[in-house]
């Protein structure tokens, strides 16, 4: 499911508007992946406490959608563009692929009780799309 | 049997009592439509979904909508047996309608990303987790029946 000249422009309209809110949304999404599927929470043991809204998450939040505000630039080649971050997540971080999902869909969660009105099914196909599309780059160092 | 919260139980109960079904079901459906095409195979009979403005503006998927949220009201008045409850429409899914199970999620999926926005703030981690516990039973219970 590549991604057309008609979602890429979607996805940087709808950055556009939200992009500045990038902060707060990488905490809410991770907050709420944390209590929403606690499973996620065994990557972040090395972590003292591990909380919605954090300061650990707070930082981590805003890591993770500094990674999706890079994919946005590098978004018609997202397979070289994200290689080196598929590199960490391969060999340094080892997340199981399938949590990329999953916090995709607690972004879309966020960006949805955030920006209701921008968040229209049109916008959303297009960035579900490319939320897929970072996710595959990502993993695509796995093996 | 699937064991509630008083904090689940009273979430969907306060979740179902304050969405209108007429507004959240057709929302749902459309957006499903919209962000995962594929679905439309099951609605060749509902006429021009050609794209999102039709779909959106389609009478068809409006009132499907509003049917969708009606019959998960029945899940909402039945927690303690929600796959007894929906033993009939299971049946109805695969036997009539030939639903593949794997769209049930999706379409569960949209409905999360309907009412999140529909509740905003409120709709917190905790009131998301309850939700999609509730959805995920639904799910279940719809494709039991399936063979």
């Amino acid at each position: 499911m590549s991604l057309s000249e008609k979602d890429k422009a979607a996805v940087k309209a709808l950055w556009s508007k939200i992009g500045k809110s990038s902060d707060a949304i990488g905490n809410d999404a991770l907050s709420r992946m944390i209590v929403v599927y606690p499973q996620t929470k065994t990557y972040f043991s090395h972590w003292p406490e591990v909380t919605p809204g954090s300061p650990h998450i707070k930082a981590h939040g805003k890591k993770v959608m500094g990674g999706i505000a890079l994919a946005v630039t590098k978004i018609d080649d997202l397979k070289t563009g994200l290689s080196e971050l598929s590199e960490q997540h391969a060999y340094k971080l080892r997340v199981d692929p399938a949590n990329f999902k999953t916090l995709n869909h607690c972004i879309l969660v966020v960006i949805s009780t955030m920006f209701p009105k921008e968040f229209t099914p049109e916008a959303h196909v297009s960035l579900d799309k490319f939320l897929s599309g970072v996710a595959l780059a990502l993993a695509d160092r796995y093996r | 049997m699937v064991e509630w919260t008083d904090f689940e139980r009273n979430t969907i109960q306060d979740i179902f009592s304050r969405i209108e079904y007429d507004v959240v079901g057709p929302a749902a459906l459309a957006r499903c439509l919209v962000v995962y095409p594929w679905t439309q195979r099951y609605f060749g009979g509902f006429g021009n979904l050609y794209n999102a403005a039709a779909i959106k503006g389609n009478p068809m998927v409006s009132k499907h909508g509003t049917t969708i949220l009606n019959g998960l009201e029945r899940a909402v008045k039945n927690m303690d047996d929600i796959t007894n409850t929906y033993a009939e429409l299971s049946v109805l899914h695969s036997e009539k309608l030939h639903v593949d199970p794997d769209n049930f999620k999706l379409l569960a999926d949209c409905l999360t990303i309907v009412v999140a926005a529909q509740l905003g703030n409120e709709f917190t981690g905790e009131v998301q987790a309850a939700f999609q516990k509730f959805l995920a039973v639904v799910v279940s219970a719809l494709g039991r029946q399936y063979r």
